[in-house]
């Protein structure tokens, strides 16, 4: 069932430049299990929204199937969403993209959907570099047939009825730098303060941006043994970076001391400052990304942060020229080439 | 010296089979073709079909022109005029001759006479030696080969060499030295056909004016340009012979077509994906988000499709899907032709679903369809296919010039606007609100705040929201069968053509079988057997189907494959008597012939009016 939320407006609710709410920006009432992180996520896509004063409508959503998959009906509601077949969000998004140029684009998947299922399409999306924020919703495991290991669980990772995962674990986040997606990063449900700016940022990058964000399943894969539950991934966490996004209206106030924070100018204007917390590589150079990467992961470590970043990548539409009118809004005139045209085209047929 | 010729012969103008035996890869296609064009501005209708191997070079490959003042474009079987290249191949080729037909060979190697047959007149041309003389690049030797017995050929058969030249002059414009080899090497063929052979034989193309102003088009450039006349923007496929000529054509077409003079950018836009899952994903995306889009594919494509399919179905969003069919199953015949997809495409994906066909005929309905799919496709929210196959797709045939209507416009279908929201119009996305069972929709970005729903694949309520409610998905079910039955009233209606006298026979038939259908109903009309015809264009069926069954006693079938598909859906669809229906099959991936056809529904028209001998009851 749809739960929709009463509509109630409380007067007080602060509204951004839009004049929109928090609010305007939620969706149905979640019925994934209580505690689960993907609510946290949605609740992280909410405030990034709100915070940079995007019209819901210009936003869709779209997802494969899956529990994370089913999470873009408890946000955005004013949003299009579509929930699509399992591990081929990718291309109709991508066909989306394709029709309309004007939107800003939310793929949601999971961990199944994206890295066994739907490995094909998500590597391709990010080599295609279309213009979206695609996020993971990462847990290790498959909610909604019971707790089944997905292909990002880690080699040796207990389940929750005390199986033994063999086989080695599928990381998104190298997959993506390898694959030449733009702005990629890693986040943990858990860790609103670094998730919220992170997803600020991607929205706003221009080119494919990638977001694997960790996100505990308390039914199937938070107990001991897994290496995705809470505990564990605060344990494990090797914070690189935590980013904080200035909207390119605003003018920039240094709240520390120079020198400690990196700067990035996106696309559109808007400055990326992040503070750098354990590892120093330049966020620019993928190949350093991918060292550091390998380099915490070979110590057991899970690396969140903002990873890498081309500000100046661009995107699909840039590859095939396409003109800068959306194609849906394209008119009979634009389209046909007419009688005329076909006239002469017979009389090269004969 | 001319060589006399004492065998049996034919004598026929304007009215034979000319088959050209070659090695895949040796440049004989654009010969072969030239050859046949030839012909064409002769004034003289022409059928050509390319007969090729899943192979890029040394395997056989055939290319079969009928020359036809009548106009007829089917196969007729046999072969008149053989000009037998390829020695892997020779003892099949020889065989299927014509009694008193005539055979052009290369005959620089002597051989036996054992190889060739007593009832054909054999007609040695040294070609190899003759192109050796003159050419010393081996690359040269081998091309100029084909060009030499096109010029052999238009002394054999009388032909205007002035044509042939203007079409070499066309062919390489602005590069003359070209053009000069090439007419060098067309006489170098012809003047030694004048010198040594006795010119013409009794096959002869005499100038007509049968063509009028036909075109000579192939069905994958025509599906392309009437995708691009539809306003397709968005095409996205994976490469898949027979198909894949359907996107690389609407590249040059938009190319052409679509470019904005002023800024060089493209008012398309056209993606190579990774399998055919993405095509058709990002096909749906596209159209779920306003744009016209279609994919190019084959039966195996359609096969990875299947679950996109389901959900274009029930999420209610446009798809259009070119299916070039191909023999199957599995990789099949992939360079074979065959119309064996219907079952698959008609019924495509789990659960219960239902989808609108199509059956152009030729290159000119392939134009006119990939339009029509394209309106039918948004007017009805819903995958439209369009099924052509490899003998359309990818043979050169001659139709009627395309036509388009300029005070026509994209039919969008029912598309909410902003300004009809703010007005207050109620928006339930899958409400049956007009009573034709097609609900209204709103593209993404439309409004602040209303018109915005959520697609997807599970059971929802007339205003988009999630239910697992048994009978609500019941209704929206049967709201699916009203939209399909509203779809039978859109789709092109079926073609009749009565027979000269009443009949009790009918026989239906659809895409590419219809000129050799034509042709047989003309043969069967002359040893009268007098037969309704109806060429069905569309699935779901209207009316007209249904009543010309009903009409008849019997009614036969014609498809290209094995199981009777188009009886199949007949039978499921239109609760008619099975028994009536009598398949006639042609699935050896040649296309269909003439013969074939009358042969097969004269013999069992024959069997059915045999009243077996039987006791007198008592």
């Amino acid at each position: 069932m749809t739960y929709l939320k009463p509509h109630f407006r409380n007067p007080a609710l602060p509204s951004n430049a839009l004049g929109y709410t928090r609010r305007d920006y939620e969706g149905a009432v979640s019925t994934l299990c209580a505690g689960c992180g993907h609510d946290s996520i949605s609740a992280a896509i909410v405030q990034a929204c709100f915070e940079l004063d995007l019209p819901p409508h210009r936003l869709a959503k779209l997802s494969g199937i899956g529990c994370s998959s089913k999470t873009p009906t408890y946000f955005l509601g004013a949003s299009h969403g579509f929930n699509s077949v399992h591990g081929r969000m990718p291309s109709v998004l991508t066909g989306a993209n394709l029709a309309n140029r004007d939107l800003v684009y939310l793929g949601v998947s999971g961990d199944g959907d994206s890295a066994s299922i739907g490995l094909g399409q998500f590597v391709h999306a990010m080599r295609r570099g279309v213009n979206m924020l695609y996020i993971v919703e990462n847990n290790g495991v498959y909610g909604l047939t019971k707790g089944q290991f997905s292909a990002t669980a880690d080699k040796g990772s207990k389940s929750k009825k005390g199986a033994v995962n063999p086989d080695d674990p599928i990381d998104l986040v190298s997959l993506a730098l390898q694959m030449g997606a733009t702005f990629v990063g890693r986040g943990f449900s858990g860790d609103k303060a670094q998730l919220v700016p992170l997803i600020k940022a991607a929205l706003r990058h221009r080119g494919v941006a990638f977001l694997d964000v960790l996100s505990p399943c308390v039914t199937f894969n938070n107990h001991p043994g897994s290496t995705k539950s809470y505990d564990y991934v605060r344990e494990h966490n090797a914070v690189f970076n935590r980013p904080d996004v200035v909207p390119h209206r605003e003018a920039i106030t240094a709240d520390s001391a120079p020198g400690e924070l990196v700067t990035v100018t996106l696309h559109d204007g808007s400055v990326v400052r992040l503070r750098p917390v354990a590892g120093d590589h330049d966020v620019h150079d993928r190949i350093a990304a991918m060292n550091h990467l390998a380099e915490r992961q070979a110590e057991g470590e899970i690396v969140t942060g903002l990873l890498y970043v081309d500000p100046d990548a661009g995107d699909l539409h840039d590859r095939l020229n396409t003109v800068d009118t959306p194609l849906n809004r394209l008119n009979d005139a634009e389209l046909c080439p007419g009688a005329a045209t076909l006239a002469r085209v017979n009389a090269a047929l004969r | 010296m001319p060589q006399p010729l004492e065998r049996p012969t034919m004598d026929k103008t304007n009215d034979f089979v000319v088959k050209f035996a070659n090695v895949n890869g040796s440049g004989s296609a654009s010969a072969n073709q030239l050859f046949a064009k030839a012909v064409l501005r002769m004034g003289v209708p022409v059928a050509s079909r390319n007969i090729f191997p899943s192979n890029i070079q040394g395997l056989p490959t055939w290319y079969e022109v009928r020359v036809s003042e009548a106009g007829h474009r089917g196969r007729r079987g046999g072969v008149d005029l053989m000009v037998a290249m390829n020695p892997q191949t020779w003892d099949r080729d020889v065989a299927e001759m014509e009694p008193g037909g005539y055979l052009l060979y290369d005959s620089t190697k002597p051989l036996p006479p054992s190889r060739f047959r007593d009832d054909v007149t054999v007609i040695g041309v040294p070609l190899t030696a003759l192109c050796n003389a003159e050419y010393a690049d081996p690359r040269q030797r081998q091309l100029f080969k084909n060009i030499l017995y096109v010029g052999v050929l238009s002394a054999l058969l009388d032909m205007d060499v002035a044509e042939i030249e203007r079409l070499l002059g066309e062919q390489f414009k602005g590069k003359e030295k070209l053009i000069a080899a090439n007419v060098h090497a067309l006489h170098l063929g012809r003047d030694h056909a004048l010198e040594t052979l006795q010119c013409p034989i009794g096959l002869r193309v005499k100038r007509s004016d049968a063509v009028g102003d036909r075109i000579f088009v192939d069905g994958n450039n025509a599906a392309a340009l009437g995708c691009v006349y539809g306003g397709a923007t968005v095409a996205a496929w994976y490469p898949i012979t027979p198909s894949t000529s359907v996107a690389e054509a609407f590249m040059k077409h938009c190319k052409a077509f679509r470019t904005d003079p002023d800024t060089g950018k493209a008012r398309c836009a056209i993606v190579q994906t990774e399998d055919e899952l993405a095509a058709i994903g990002m096909v749906i995306g596209a159209a779920w988000n306003g744009a016209r889009a279609f994919t190019a594919t084959s039966g195996p494509g359609i096969s990875l499709m299947q679950e996109f399919l389901g959900l274009a179905y029930f999420a209610e969003i446009p798809a259009v899907i070119i299916d070039v069919q191909r023999g199957g199953p599995s990789t099949g015949m992939p360079t074979r032709t065959q119309q064996s997809d219907l079952l698959l495409a008609a019924y495509a994906s789990h659960g219960d679903t239902k989808h609108v066909l199509l059956f152009p005929e030729d290159p000119r309905e392939c134009f006119d369809f990939a339009a029509t799919a394209l309106d039918l496709a948004d007017r009805l929210q819903t995958p439209v296919f369009v099924m052509t196959d490899l003998d359309i797709g990818m043979n050169d045939w001659l139709c009627e010039p395309f036509v388009w209507d300029d005070s026509r416009r994209m039919d969008r279908g029912k598309v909410m606007t902003a300004e009809e929201l703010e007005a207050g119009a109620d928006f339930g996305r899958y409400k049956d609100v007009d009573g034709d069972g097609i609900p209204w929709r709103t593209y993404p970005g439309t409004h602040p705040t209303k018109g915005a729903y959520f697609t997807r694949g599970t059971s929802r309520d007339p205003y988009a929201r999630y239910t697992e409610e048994g009978s609500v998905y019941v209704d929206n079910m049967q709201r699916l069968l009203r939209k399909f039955a509203t779809a039978a009233q859109l789709v092109p209606a079926a073609v009749p053509r009565p027979a000269r006298q009443p009949t009790r026979v009918g026989v239906i038939h659809y895409g590419s079988t219809a000129p050799a259908m034509q042709e047989a109903l003309g043969m069967l009309d002359g040893q009268g057997l007098h037969v309704d015809a109806l060429r069905v264009r569309a699935f779901p069926f209207g009316d007209e189907v249904i009543d010309f069954v009903e009409r008849h006693d019997t009614v036969f079938v014609v498809e290209q494959n094995r199981d009777a598909q188009l009886r199949t859906l007949l039978v499921n669809e239109g609760a008619v008597d099975p028994a009536k229906l009598v398949p006639v099959l042609h699935y050896d991936g040649t296309p269909i012939t003439a013969r074939f056809i009358a042969g097969d529904i004269a013999g069992k028209l024959s069997a059915l009016t045999i009243v077996p001998l039987r006791k007198a009851l008592p």
